[in-house]
């Protein structure tokens, strides 16, 4: 109790300094600006900081971990957050930028789907070039709007850890995958979840079905059931809503692990832990980034923000009932790892699943690794091809 | 019908014609007010929100038109059939094999042409891919007697299928990283605005196709046959007209309007090909088509009214903090009630020809 | 305790993939068949089963039997097939157009209402489970088969009686292959189209609490991807006959498990192909079957006309 009532004092004290300095900087932004009319921007009114979904924010996956971390900054002081939900890739997110930023005043925006990015913040932006943009996994490159930014996470650790849970569940030596395209973000977590099990047992093999989908239900539970016929006893997922994929694999008396956001409520036996999102921490910091003043224009926020624990990306689901001791201490101690950041997930020798040496003894990508980014092969050990 | 009346009636009906949908209209309106009311929105608040948002000045105008270009190709789709006698619904599946087509004809020429030529290049490959697409429910309709509407859907399940097939593999830009695309054309190749405007020039490609089909259509020999094929199939063939061609030819030209919409997409959105061409443009030139009544120019303003009610989707999340599915229920309501208002014609003793006009009252025409 | 079935994986999944996943197929066929035989077809279907799939998800947390919400779910079904059937009947006005109005329609009120049923979960259907016999896992899970189910098949076969030998059925038929000869017998066309488009959308509703109370069991607002739509198609695959709407339905929910389980055995190649296989199927079928001689055996006359 006591602890809370601390954060909170430190939050308003915080709050408190950063609304003087975001003052300060806005009132030299409008001073600058060509637009008047709008001096009264004041300490007291809100910074305005709209959020872009591609789908429904309550579908317990991507959307609803990105609205989870929206709230977090509705609830500091001198923000007003705006959202809006089921926003095509297509020219109406573009409309829907604009619409933010001309009738609600938004001055910092959060288009969080992928395929957001190119063309249509990057057209948006270079119109408003004072608005600042902040993309979940877009790559930022030279020659890109000053005004727009990249941040994403290395949520393959948390897999990686779910990996090591997984290997000490399954008695059959197979693990199940359900994923949605084979696109590099979600051939990267295939990757560190199977790396994480073969570092428990190397005999350890990973099934994936790829849907097609960010969202079939139908398919994805077939998806499951199909792979659990063939032996998988865990199962987990990347696909926009896990909800299907849990409570299937629950149903056929598998475990599964979680992923996006907390799915234990839906299988409270059988889930053992999930790789969760954790956009809070991030948006609060870009938000007091903000707030303090500082601006991906002049340099301040860097254009690419990526991390992993360390830097408060993610979270891991609390264990399940089924979680060894012996499981926990394994992943714990990796986690640990993670958390100071001396973990390397990728190292040599390390070959893809055709048999390729994507890395040899001695080389290693960090996670910083750009050529992760653009991961197109499946690690040995991964049933499934790109 | 709108336009047309005026030269072919009397006032009354022409007033008729502009007062039934004009009132379904407000008529959904007052449904969806208390709806909103029901659901603790202010009503009135969210009417000038829409107002606002869609119609409330040139930037809402350009929202709307940005929507609505789109819809008026896609609608053409259905409409051009429709004087058949045919109902088509493969306007999707259309959309998606001619913004195939667009990108194919672009990713092959290259910049080998001025941009000109392979922006046409595009467009030609766009409109026949699409209204290949579109004429093969009218082949089979015509020689094999399959049910169009039925076949037409049928297609737009394989052209979706087949663009992510592509997309996903044989036709990938290995660098489009998360989402799956094809590679991109030249940037010079692309598309622009119209000057002065935000709006691409896919608008300007939907009006003047909505203009070229109600001439041919209303004003030439060929929709003459057109409509007397639609009106009765075996007295037309008695009369000579060549049935066949006829169906395949419109439901060619009906699948190239869709085409031309992929096209735009490719050439001026997106710049590639990927699975935001299937966001459902298709149906909502279906419902276009159907409110228009199968009138080419009324189609262009049903599109702008549907790009209107769009483009007031947001506001009604950000300002009322209604669901997203508000403006579903907003665009069910004003179809249904727009299509129930087309049985009212005639229903209103006011609009009637008077077979003698009352005193008090002189005839304008 | 489990092991892998390898190569026999393959086809019993698409065995419990049949059993899962054509339940919703065949409620939805079975619905549209009694309304397209009374002249009228409903696109909107698509919506009911959504709308289905929310009230019945809704009412089955809500009051904690999921049998209450299937009734629920088929009362909300008559609802919107209420209005279809009153809209697509005034003049003028067409039925292709107003399914489509009531797509959008439909499936806006399940999402408005759905909002705050996406997260908890709803007490779900009990199966009925035929494959206690085996000792292997995966024939007991492919066996459970939902009552649903059954449910549909006796539907299918009191439909198919209900066609061939009963007075009601006689004016349904004759409704839909001449409306103007039933007028003259004095068969109030309205009516007849009224109920059977109602009863097909309660059946459809149906269809839609099969997809939210029985598999994939849950509520999200993809759940249906256009299964409301291909219903109809399938409609004509089975030309109008409830039985055969069953052995299609049972091929539609097959082949949509034909990808993931190929995939299972590392047949991996092309699955956004093997997703249009039902619907190349469904055309060839048309394309072979159809003729512009005669008229597709058991087609109503009317349907597709502004009769």
């Amino acid at each position: 109790m006591t602890e809370k009532l601390k954060l909170s004092r430190r939050q308003i004290v915080r709050g408190i300094l950063a609304t003087t300095a975001f003052g300060l900087t806005s009132k030299f932004g409008t001073g600058c600006s060509s637009q008047s009319g709008t001096g009264q921007t004041s300490e007291d009114e809100p910074l305005v900081v709209g959020f872009i979904y591609v789908g429904p924010k309550d579908d317990f996956g991507y959307n609803q971990s990105h609205a989870e971390g929206a709230a977090a900054v509705a609830e500091l002081t001198g923000f007003k957050v705006i959202e809006q939900a089921n926003v095509p890739e297509t020219q109406a997110v573009q409309e829907t930028m604009r619409e933010m930023i001309e009738i609600d005043g938004a001055k910092v925006l959060f288009p969080t789907s992928f395929g957001y990015f190119d063309p249509h913040i990057l057209e948006i932006a270079e119109e408003f070039p004072d608005v600042q943009f902040f993309h979940a996994g877009g790559l930022y490159e030279e020659g890109m709007p000053a005004n727009v930014g990249s941040y994403f996470g290395y949520i393959d650790e948390a897999q990686y850890l779910a990996g090591i849970v997984a290997a000490h569940n399954t008695k059959t030596g197979k693990l199940g995958f359900v994923a949605a395209k084979p696109i590099p973000q979600v051939l990267r977590n295939i990757n560190g979840y199977t790396l994480g099990a073969k570092s428990i047992n190397p005999e350890i093999t990973t099934q994936v079905v790829f849907t097609g989908d960010w969202a079939a239900p139908v398919k994805e539970a077939e998806a499951v059931n199909s792979m659990v016929n063939q032996g998988a006893d865990v199962i987990t997922c990347h696909v926009d809503s896990p909800k299907v994929v849990i409570e299937t694999a629950s149903k056929r008396g598998v475990f599964c692990t979680g992923y996006h956001t907390d799915q234990s409520a839906l299988a409270p036996e059988a889930y053992l832990t999930g790789a969760e999102w954790d956009w809070k921490s991030i948006y609060t910091q870009y938000a007091n980034w903000v707030k303090e003043g500082k601006s991906l224009m002049n340099g301040d926020i860097p254009h690419i923000v990526r991390g992993g624990l360390a830097e408060n990306f993610w979270e891991l689901s609390p264990y399940g009932p089924a979680v060894s001791e012996a499981a926990k201490a394994d992943a714990e101690a990796i986690k640990e790892k993670f958390a100071d950041a001396s973990m390397v997930i990728y190292s040599g020798e390390l070959k893809d699943n055709e048999g390729q040496v994507i890395l040899s003894d001695g080389e290693a990508y960090e996670q910083q690794a750009i050529e992760l980014e653009t991961t197109d092969w499946l690690v040995d050990g991964v049933q499934g091809s790109v | 019908m709108f336009l047309t009346a005026i030269d072919r009636y009397s006032w009354r009906k022409s007033l008729e014609a502009i007062c039934i949908p004009v009132g379904a209209v407000l008529v959904a309106l007052i449904i969806f007010g208390v709806f909103c009311a029901v659901v603790g929105a202010n009503p009135f608040g969210v009417y000038g929100s829409i107002y606002k948002a869609a119609f409330g000045g040139w930037s809402a105008w350009q929202r709307t038109f940005i929507q609505a270009s789109p819809l008026m190709l896609s609608a053409l789709c259905t409409v051009l059939p429709a004087r058949l006698g045919l109902v088509i619904i493969g306007n999707e599946g259309a959309l998606v094999m001619g913004g195939l087509g667009a990108i194919a004809v672009g990713l092959s020429l290259g910049e080998s042409l001025p941009p000109l030529l392979v922006q046409i290049g595009m467009a030609m490959g766009g409109m026949l891919f699409g209204g290949i697409w579109i004429a093969i429910a009218g082949a089979l309709r015509h020689y094999r007697a399959v049910n169009e509407t039925i076949s037409s859907l049928l297609l737009n399940y394989i052209a979706i299928a087949f663009l992510n097939h592509l997309v996903g593999g044989p036709m990938r830009d290995p660098s489009s990283l998360n989402k799956p695309s094809t590679f991109p054309i030249a940037e010079i190749n692309r598309l622009g605005d119209i000057p002065g405007t935000r709006i691409h020039y896919g608008l300007l490609y939907g009006l003047i196709a909505c203009i070229v089909a109600y001439i041919l259509i209303q004003r030439t020999t060929f929709g003459f046959a057109a409509r007397t094929a639609g009106g009765n199939v075996r007295a037309a063939q008695i009369a000579g007209l060549p049935v066949g061609k006829l169906t395949i030819i419109i439901c060619f030209l009906a699948g190239s309007c869709a085409g031309l919409a992929g096209m735009v997409e490719v050439a001026a959105v997106h710049g590639v090909a990927n699975e935001s061409l299937n966001v459902g443009y298709g149906y909502g030139g279906i419902l276009v088509a159907f409110v228009a009544r199968h009138n080419p120019l009324a189609s262009a303003l049903v599109a702008t009214l549907l790009g209107g009610i769009l483009a007031s989707g947001g506001i009604l999340q950000r300002s009322h903090d209604l669901p997203d599915a508000t403006v579903l229920v907003f665009q069910g309501l004003v179809f249904l009630m727009v299509l129930y208002s087309d049985s009212l014609y005639g229903r209103f003793a006011f609009f009637q020809e008077r077979e003698t006009l009352p005193s008090n009252l002189s005839p304008i025409e | 305790m489990a092991q892998a079935l390898g190569w026999w994986g393959v086809p019993l999944g698409i065995i419990a993939g049949t059993f899962r996943g054509s339940v919703p197929f065949l409620f939805v066929s079975l619905g549209e068949c009694l309304t397209e035989k009374s002249g009228k077809i409903n696109l909107g279907l698509e919506g009911t089963l959504l709308t289905g799939a929310m009230s019945s998800y809704a009412i089955s947390y809500l009051t904690g039997s999921p049998w209450l919400g299937v009734i629920g779910a088929g009362l909300a079904g008559m609802a919107l097939g209420a209005i279809h059937g009153w809209l697509s009947q005034q003049p003028r006005v067409n039925d292709v157009a107003v399914g489509i109005a009531m797509i959008i329609f439909g499936s806006g009120v399940a999402f408005f209402l759905g909002k705050p049923f996406i997260k908890p979960s709803a007490p779900q259907l009990p199966t009925i489970d035929l494959g206690n016999w085996s000792n292997l896992t995966q024939v007991q899970a492919a066996l459970k088969i939902s009552p649903l189910f059954i449910l549909g098949m006796a539907i299918a076969f009191l439909m198919q009686w209900f066609f061939k030998s009963t007075r009601w059925g006689l004016y349904v038929r004759a409704v839909g292959d001449n409306p103007d000869a039933a007028r003259a017998m004095g068969i109030s066309v309205f009516k007849v189209r009224m109920v059977s488009i109602i009863v097909g959308s309660f059946l459809a509703g149906i269809g839609g609490a099969a997809l939210s109370l029985y598999y994939p069991g849950v509520w999200t607002e993809r759940i249906s991807s256009g299964q409301g739509l291909i219903a109809v198609a399938l409609v004509i695959f089975a030309r109008w006959n409830p039985i055969q709407c069953l052995y299609a339905s049972l091929l539609f929910g097959g082949a949509r498990s034909l990808g993931p389980a190929l995939q299972s055995v590392g047949i991996d190649w092309g699955y956004y192909l093997f997703n249009a296989v039902p619907y190349v199927l469904t055309l060839a079928i048309m394309i072979i079957t159809c003729s512009p001689k005669r008229r597709l055996t058991g087609a109503p006359g009317a349907l597709g006309t502004d009769k």
